[in-house]
């Protein structure tokens, strides 16, 4: 495995240019309260991108490492203070679970409806365990799990070398944004790399990428961990801006979200995760202040007609991708033409091959 | 012994739950390999349609055993037009269209019947057995379970219509040079899944209650099931329904019931890591 190819000014060119102009414009407009929010469900559809969109892996539970990442700063803070050291621990914490989850399934060969069913049941135990301790007896360390009132009340995030204890909302805006440019930097600095290259080539043919000597299974492993790391980073920034983890965190209608904001953004892309993400939280926070539309209905029918019409999403249909991602082509295998005649034999391997 | 007996009710009550619920999807996973993940909105609307028919004066098993597979068997007609015939042969595509489905099921139900629980009650009574005591009710939807297991076995294996509908499965270019219409034959495949999802959905509406969101429980635990199961309608599901639930009440048994939930997953995981195409590859593997 090699990596390093893509020169740093080539790979931090574009999101610098795109996103220096839009850090100064947006809090003209929108409280940063809000913009931090966004940034964070940003790099949380940005992590599932890299993994879906690029990877070929299509977690259904990528909710869970966001929750992981919330939970585990909040008992690392609570537990040993050091707020900052938290958010590594908590970061390399959610890597190690996605590590972990990611080999049983990888080395277990587990591809399409099977990656989902065990990424969505991992999801809802966490969901159900969250929510069955309520009682004094779940408590990790000082930190009372909380059960379904989740846990309030923690040590936030602070300006090092300073007095103040919290970070106040512009400067957490900054944080958030300066993060995610980063997140997105570095997912197309290790898309330029080697091992991009390979993950590429594993999402188009698994099986001939194996023949030229890889070990895919470490490949898909590393992205599956890679990606669990950038959600539970978001998980950790989610956790210091509402101020309160709940097992909310864990729900299948959070992790469906992730989902639909990456393929309504443009699979196979790095801007359109992120573009789907704020155009559809904006979304949701404009249809929260009324109650005639419900907001899942909203977000089911975008789903369904995404799917059916438009699955290349915004940044694959609109914007030319070739310009916006940095090395990878289009993402070729969603033209695969298998309607009924691929159905004709519904054996696993067929399956099998339809994930490929 | 009286312990016993009612414990062995508690499994039998827990898998037969847990094939109802599973019977559609199994169907129509076995046999088209359309993971239809609206199959808990799907039950939610046969609860639905079961409760209003019952509060407007009407039977509890007509309205369960009839009019709810009814309804959901026009409403999957409905939608296996206008979705589900875009996207077979799409494994992944089918999922995410109809996870896009349950959500907006899930909400324009909100909208319409709100956010409250609704409920009807099925008073049978219960028989004693010792000091304990067993609902009539839980034992008729163990008999029930049995009976639909038995009904879809012999359409599928003993019927001339699903002879045909498993040779579509098998070999589509051939059954469609038979000159059978191959595009009806997943239609009905589809709608029989909205029926059996329909009559669970109004056998289990009177021993919960049910609120728009109730689909999204359901779903996880039949869509493991069906998995766990692999790509046999019945015995898959029949099995998988055996192990998870005698784990999962087992386990609510003897700790909690929040504790059962989780067990079963895990049992479902451990399962999958064992036998990544479900129960149902152990005899399969030969015939495909």
């Amino acid at each position: 495995m090699r990596l390093g190819r893509g020169r740093i000014s080539q790979v931090a060119a574009l999101p610098l240019l795109f996103g220096i102009p839009v850090f100064l414009i947006a809090p003209l407009m929108v409280q940063p309260y809000t913009l931090a929010q966004l940034c964070i469900f940003a790099i949380l559809a940005l992590s599932l991108g890299l993994v879906w969109g690029y990877g070929g892996i299509l977690c259904f539970g990528q909710g869970a490492f966001f929750g992981l990442g919330a939970y585990a700063y909040v008992i690392f803070v609570t537990n040993m203070g050091l707020p900052w050291g938290s958010l590594v621990f908590a970061i390399l914490f959610t890597m190690l679970i996605s590590a972990i989850l990611g080999m049983l399934m990888f080395y277990g060969r587990l591809s399409d409806v099977y990656l989902a069913v065990v990424t969505l049941v991992v999801t809802l135990i966490l969901n159900r365990f969250m929510n069955s301790t309520a009682g004094p007896e779940y408590q990790i360390g000082s930190a009372r799990l909380g059960g379904f009132n989740g846990i309030p009340g923690f040590q936030m995030l602070d300006i090092p070398w300073s007095d103040a204890s919290f970070i106040p909302d512009s400067v957490y805006y900054f944080l958030c944004f300066i993060l995610l440019l980063a997140a997105w930097i570095f997912c197309r600095w290790l898309l330029s790399s080697h091992f991009g290259r390979v993950m590429v080539a594993i999402r188009e043919n698994e099986r001939r990428v194996e023949f030229a000597g890889y070990d895919t299974r470490l490949h898909k492993t590393i992205t599956f961990t890679i990606g669990g790391g950038l959600a539970g980073l978001a998980g950790v920034l989610y956790a210091n801006w509402a101020a309160i983890v709940t097992p909310a965190l864990f729900s299948l209608t959070q992790s469906a979200e992730i989902i639909i904001w990456t393929i309504v953004g443009g699979l196979g892309t790095l801007i359109g995760p992120i573009i789907g993400a704020v155009l559809l939280v904006s979304l949701r926070l404009t249809l929260g202040y009324q109650t005639i539309i419900d907001n899942y209905f909203i977000m089911g029918i975008l789903l369904i007609l995404v799917v059916l019409w438009f699955p290349r999403g915004i940044a694959g249909g609109f914007l030319g991708t070739r310009f916006m991602q940095g090395s990878a082509r289009r993402g070729r295998w969603r033209t695969r033409s298998g309607r009924l005649s691929s159905a004709k034999q519904p054996s696993p391997e067929q399956g099998k091959q339809d994930a490929a | 012994m009286d312990i016993v007996i009612i414990f062995v009710i508690q499994i039998l009550y827990s898998i037969a739950v847990l094939a109802l619920i599973s019977f559609g999807l199994a169907l129509v996973f076995g046999m088209m390999r359309v993971i239809n993940l609206a199959h808990g909105e799907f039950l939610t609307l046969g609860a639905y349609a079961a409760i209003f028919s019952v509060k407007a004066g009407i039977n509890l098993w007509v309205a369960a055993l009839l009019i709810a597979p009814l309804a959901v068997g026009a409403w999957s007609l409905i939608i296996e037009r206008l979705l589900i015939r875009f996207l077979y042969g799409r494994l992944v595509y089918t999922m995410l269209a109809t996870w896009g489905l349950s959500l907006a099921m899930a909400g324009a139900m909100t909208m319409i019947f709100g956010t409250t629980t609704e409920g009807i009650s099925a008073d049978l009574g219960a028989v004693a057995i010792g000091s304990y005591q067993a609902s009539n009710y839980s034992l008729i939807v163990i008999l029930i379970a049995i009976v639909v297991a038995l009904i879809v076995a012999w359409i599928l294996f003993g019927s001339a219509s699903g002879r045909v509908a498993r040779a579509a499965m098998e070999n589509q270019e051939m059954t469609q040079a038979f000159g059978y219409p191959i595009k009806r034959i997943y239609m009905m495949t589809f709608v029989a899944g909205g029926m059996l999802a329909g009559l669970a959905g109004g056998m289990l509406a009177p021993t919960t209650g049910i609120s728009p969101y109730s689909g999204g429980t359901w779903i996880a635990e039949a869509f493991i099931t069906v998995i766990t199961g692999g790509t046999a309608p019945v015995l898959g599901t029949l099995a998988s329904a055996g192990v998870l639930g005698l784990v999962s009440s087992t386990v609510s048994f003897l700790f909690s019931s929040a504790l059962g939930g989780v067990a079963l997953l895990v049992a479902a995981l451990i399962l999958l890591r064992i036998l990544p195409t479900g129960i149902a590859s152990l005899w399969q593997r030969g015939s495909k």
